[in-house]
Parts: C-alpha cells; sequence; structure tokens
C-alpha cells in the first residue's frame, strides 16, 4: 500500500480566522515564541501498491481541482510518503 | 393562486431549509418541486432553489462536496442556458464551488455562529429573482451562518462592483466581515443569484423577524419567489 500526502494552505492573502485564533491562544499558555499562525489541511490519499508517477499526477489534479478551492487555497505539497502499519492493521 | 410555474428545491444530505424553501415558493403562487442530490433528472422545473444548511457537514469546505453531486451537473448546465437559479446560504456556497458565481465564503472573521434579523439594501433588480424590489430598497431577513465571510480577489470585486451584480448588501452591521459588505451577487445573465441571508425565512406574518406592523409581521423576502415566478408567466 502506498500513501500520497496532499497539503492545503490557505491563501496568503486570505485572513485565516482560525489561525488567527490560535495565535491569540499560544501566548495564554506560554508560547510567546509564536508571531503568527496559519492553518491548513493535510490529506492521505492511499492507493493499492506503489505510488507511481502517474498517481503522483492524479493526486496534483484532484489537490486542484477538490482538495482545494483556488480562489482561497493554494495546494503547497504533493508528495509520496511510506506507509507505517497503524496497530490495528498489525492487530488482523 | 396557481400559476404554473414549477420550482425545483433540492436536498442534499444535510440540507436544513428545503421545506422552508418549498414553502415561501407554495406562498409566493408557485408550485414547489422536490429535487434530490443523487437524482440528475430535473423533472421539468422552471427554476431551482439551492437552499440552506450544512450539506455534508461542510466537510472539506461548505458546499464543495454537494458541488460534484448528480443533480447539479443538470443545474449548472440548465443555469448556462439561462434557467434561473437562486442560492441560499450553504446554496449560494454550492454556487461558488460549481463556478457559477466567482469568489467564496470562508469562516465569520468573529469565529462565531451568528444568527439575527439583518437589513440589506438591495442593489439589482434587474435579476429573475429581484425584480419586484426597487433599487436602494432596504428589507429584513434572517441570516445565519458560520462560514459567512464573501472573499474574492480585488479584480473580481471591482468587476461585480462594475458590472452591478452585487444584488444585496448588508446593511447597519457587517455580520460576517464580508468584503464590501456583499451578501448576494448575481452572474452577468441576472439568471443566477446567491445571497447568505435567507429570505425564505421572512415569507408569512407570524413567522419571520419583526416588521413595521408588529412583531414577526415581516415578509421581506417573499419577493425573491414572487419575482422568479413573475419572470416565468411573463
Amino acid at each position: 500500500m502506498g500513501r500520497v500526502v496532499v497539503n492545503v494552505m490557505p491563501k496568503p492573502e486570505i485572513l485565516d480566522p482560525q489561525g488567527k485564533a490560535v495565535n491569540g491562544a499560544l501566548p495564554r499558555l506560554g508560547f510567546s515564541q509564536f508571531v503568527g499562525v496559519r492553518q491548513g489541511k493535510r490529506f492521505e490519499l492511499e492507493v493499492d501498491g506503489e505510488v507511481t508517477d502517474e498517481i503522483l499526477a492524479a493526486a496534483r489534479r484532484a489537490g486542484e481541482t477538490v482538495l482545494s478551492n483556488p480562489v482561497i487555497e493554494d495546494v503547497v505539497d504533493v508528495y509520496a510518503e511510506p506507509v507505517h502499519a497503524t496497530s490495528d492493521e498489525a492487530g488482523r | 393562486m396557481l400559476t404554473g410555474a414549477r420550482i425545483g428545491v433540492v436536498t442534499f444530505p444535510g440540507t436544513l431549509d428545503d421545506r422552508d424553501a418549498a414553502r415561501a415558493v407554495r406562498l409566493a403562487g408557485g408550485e414547489a418541486v422536490a429535487l434530490w442530490h443523487a437524482d440528475a433528472d430535473l423533472h421539468a422545473v422552471d427554476a431551482v432553489v439551492l437552499p440552506g444548511g450544512f450539506s455534508y457537514g461542510d466537510y472539506l469546505r461548505a458546499g464543495a462536496i454537494s458541488r460534484f453531486a448528480p443533480v447539479m451537473g443538470s443545474i449548472v448546465d440548465a443555469a448556462n442556458g439561462g434557467m434561473p437559479v437562486l442560492g441560499i446560504c450553504n446554496g449560494f456556497q454550492v454556487l461558488t464551488e460549481a463556478h457559477l458565481l466567482p469568489g467564496s465564503m470562508i469562516k465569520n472573521d468573529h469565529l462565531h455562529f451568528v444568527c439575527r434579523e439583518q437589513v440589506l439594501q438591495v442593489e439589482n433588480v434587474d435579476t429573475a429573482w429581484t425584480r419586484l424590489y426597487s433599487v436602494g430598497e432596504r428589507i429584513t431577513v434572517p441570516l445565519k451562518n458560520q462560514d459567512g465571510q464573501y472573499v474574492a480577489d480585488e479584480h473580481t470585486l471591482d468587476e461585480l462592483e462594475g458590472e452591478g451584480r452585487v444584488v444585496v448588501r448588508y446593511r447597519d452591521w457587517n455580520p460576517n466581515g464580508s468584503r464590501r459588505d456583499i451578501a448576494g451577487i448575481t452572474n452577468a445573465a441576472g439568471n443566477v443569484v446567491g445571497l447568505m441571508p435567507h429570505p425564505e425565512h421572512a415569507v408569512e406574518v407570524g413567522f419571520g423577524p419583526d416588521g413595521p406592523r408588529g412583531p414577526r409581521t415581516g415578509t421581506d423576502g417573499l419577493r425573491f419567489f414572487a419575482s422568479v415566478i413573475g419572470s416565468l408567466v411573463g
């Protein structure tokens, strides 16, 4: 089994209300070293077998057309990632 | 009073206001036809309302998954052919995701769900859905949303303003941080309109917002539905 990761972030010029709220909460917990937070989305697309170039290309297309809305978001990263068996799968 | 106009109201999984929209259609004199998201057949309707709610739980992005429902393919084709389409709240989000209207909606700037009686100013009365209003008229309809902040790039906003495609604007208070107080817009042809506030909740005395005649007497939303019926039957 293989996995493709697609990372989506709000466009830099779009105000990110969620990131702003998180940014406001961090200093209250003592994290005063961070001056800004932006919150995005990580998608993990699972495939049977190896992640080929075709599959990466398909993941990029899915990223641009479904997983992100180009009006407000950018696909910042698409890459293959090794899949480690979870404890759930190992127990089967 | 039945005019013979058949107005489809779409139900997606998670739609909330389909019954209210159908009721508004009937109160305006039309026949409400229930359309199902998984059925691409529009059942010979003359116009379509995409009602509010949280289709697919707003997963991915509000309206993003509904956009790929079988019924949406037929609606996009029909809208491009001139059929009137109204998207309310989540329906507006579906219309932007389907690229029938420009821009998008993100979380309210203050992050809270907002539910209130909202004053709007009508700016475009040439659309299929607003021809019974007058330019500059102020109306009050309920507003309730979480992802209601309308955003688009400056070029798109200038284009919308320049072409008079802002249909309604927030007045007294901008409840969600929408760019340029935009509450609703139309496509260039004027047959597709989307707005965040809910005209279908202000259509019958006793059930709407407070109005000049007393508490819950506001029916300012009814003319959206009467307008389209008027455009259909002549």
